[in-house]
């Protein structure tokens, strides 16, 4: 990818982040935080490749703890953000 | 597969993250919200394993079998009290997988564009910030080797300039030398000491700030990782992260009225004017029993709860929820009043409450309660000091002066449930428990509602 489309990616969502989140009641703010932190997870992705690719040694060690960490991150922060957000009831 | 077909899938998880934040605006819609973005992880996930590049699974299944079961473990396990620690963790672990991505990625390229090995010094400057941070936010939370207070050594700032200057002066490094992976390695060692010293004059009642901070530089580790492994996924994951911890961020340094530098050096705590805590109290502090307030709550037709951190550090959430059930039976009026930075993350006490089956209509915001104020007949304060304490609207030139408070004072009886008059965070004496209307009650959180609800059942 381009340098320049990958800052217009990046611009346009930082924005999109700004518009939608400003909107998240304070009653959801510590759900917003774990949801929003199992998101960034997403480097999961990036550690599959680096665990993946028959490197030896070093770099494959390194890649497999990237998936180790990427992946509490990303079942940890859902779960506990699901637990949360089922917690939440109305007045009957 | 094909890469169209697989940056397609990308962007799919891409929307789902987007339109999942969005439901996470009402909590009719949270739940589902949250489960179309982790159907949208699934999906890179799934898809990723396609990728050409992967060639050996074994690794990958290890990773994902350990990691899921760690994660899974402590998602389950963790008490609704301790969610500021858990935040701090995973925050932290995310910050360290891009750390590691991007250094695999730099010692396994051979040929290498300015643009990613300024990415590459990026993503492991703030990852390995973000998980050093965190840990000791982690360990400051759970006071493990730290006990929660800033911590303040000479030529603090100093030090930190000087550390950063040296990061930052290796990144240049990598970019001019990035056949060098050993450099990378050093990049990461010295932005580890760097995320020490960012995190540990931060203290006490300022960790909320702290934890948003660390969530938006998680969010922007994984940034920069996508300018790394070039794939928008991650870049837009990463700035919908990044957005929101700085939103976050900003309420709370709003709702305390401090700047985020003020907050990041520690600088409350050194109150030197204002009058003492003799001055304040003596001769008009009311002590009470739990039969007084028994009485105090069968004449009130509106009773308004304000939660502190100390509400979860007694563990009194459940004892709070069968005062108010008992309370409702009897045709009281029970409302709860959440300032933003009560507890130790944004939303924290909403969490709590809502897990000992507090409906959350209500748990009402700080503008609302405020506005009700006048026509609350007794209002309860338990383990909250500072968020209460109207010096903040009186001196302005107080530590806490500016910052918006909730009114109890204005309410016709105010209860202060606390163990003694010592100060909170600030370390300002607090005027409202010597006003007419204040009523302190002595005891620990937890055994002062049990007391209060025997007494309700008996009068």
């Amino acid at each position: 990818m381009e340098l320049v489309l990958a800052l217009t990616v990046f611009v346009l969502a930082t924005l999109l982040g700004f518009e939608v989140i400003t909107k998240v009641p304070p009653l959801l703010h510590t759900p917003l935080m774990s949801g929003s932190n199992a998101i960034s997870g997403i480097t999961i992705i990036g550690s599959l490749v680096a665990a993946g690719s028959g490197f030896k040694g070093l770099a494959a060690a390194l890649g497999m703890c990237a998936v180790i960490f990427a992946m509490i991150n990303v079942v940890g922060g859902y779960l506990v953000t699901h637990r949360m957000l089922k917690s939440l009831k109305k007045s009957k | 597969m094909s890469l169209n077909v697989i940056n397609f899938v990308y962007l799919m998880a891409a929307v789902l993250f987007v339109v999942g934040i969005k439901m996470l605006t009402h909590p009719r819609t949270a739940v589902r919200g949250n489960l179309l973005s982790a159907v949208g992880m699934a999906l890179a996930i799934i898809i990723t394993l396609f990728d050409h590049h992967i060639i050996d699974f074994k690794l990958i299944l290890l990773g994902i079998v350990i990691g899921s079961g760690i994660g899974a473990l402590l998602a389950l396990r963790i008490k609704m009290t301790a969610m500021p620690q858990m935040v701090a963790l995973l925050n932290g672990f995310g910050g360290a997988a891009s750390t590691l991505v991007a250094g695999v990625e730099l010692m396994t390229r051979g040929e290498f564009t300015t643009s990613f090995t300024v990415a590459v010094a990026a993503s492991g400057l703030i990852g390995a910030v973000t998980f050093w941070g965190s840990l000791v936010a982690f360990d400051k939370l759970q006071e493990f080797v730290l006990k929660g207070n800033p911590i303040h050594f000479p030529a603090q700032q100093t030090v930190n300039f000087i550390v950063l200057g040296a990061a930052v002066a290796v990144s240049a490094l990598i970019v001019l030398f990035p056949e060098n992976a050993a450099l990378y390695w050093v990049l990461v060692g010295l932005a580890s000491v760097l995320g020490i010293l960012f995190a540990i004059p931060v203290g006490g009642a300022d960790m909320p700030v702290l934890i948003c901070l660390l969530n938006s530089y998680s969010g922007m580790a994984a940034c920069a990782t996508g300018f790394v492994i070039d794939n928008s996924v991650l870049i837009i994951a990463g700035a919908l992260v990044g957005s929101s911890g700085i939103i976050l961020t900003n309420i709370m340094c709003k709702a305390m009225n401090r700047s985020l530098g003020n907050v990041l050096v520690g600088a409350i705590g050194a109150a030197e004017s204002g009058p003492s805590a003799d001055a304040v109290y003596a001769g008009r502090i009311k002590s009470t029993s739990a039969e007084e307030i028994a009485m105090l709550f069968e004449a009130a037709s509106r009773v308004l709860i304000v939660p502190g951190y100390g509400l979860a550090v007694s563990q009194a959430q459940h004892v709070v929820r069968d005062l108010t059930h008992l309370l409702e039976q009897r045709g009281t009026d029970v409302m709860f009043g959440i300032h933003p930075v009560a507890g130790r993350m944004p939303g924290h006490m909403n969490v709590l409450l809502a897990e000992a089956n507090i409906p959350y209509d209500k748990l009402k915001e700080m503008d609302e309660v405020n506005g009700e104020m006048d026509q609350v007949d007794v209002a309860v304060v338990v383990g909250a000091n500072d968020v209460v304490n109207p010096t903040a609207k009186t001196d302005p030139k107080s530590v806490i002066g500016g910052m918006p408070i909730i009114e109890v004072d204005r309410a016709k009886t105010v209860v202060v449930i606390k163990r003694s008059l010592s100060p909170g965070f600030a370390g300002i004496p607090n005027p409202l428990f010597a006003k007419d209307n204040t009523l302190m009650f002595f005891a620990d959180g937890k055994k002062a509602f049990l007391d209060l609800i025997a007494a309700v059942k008996e009068s």
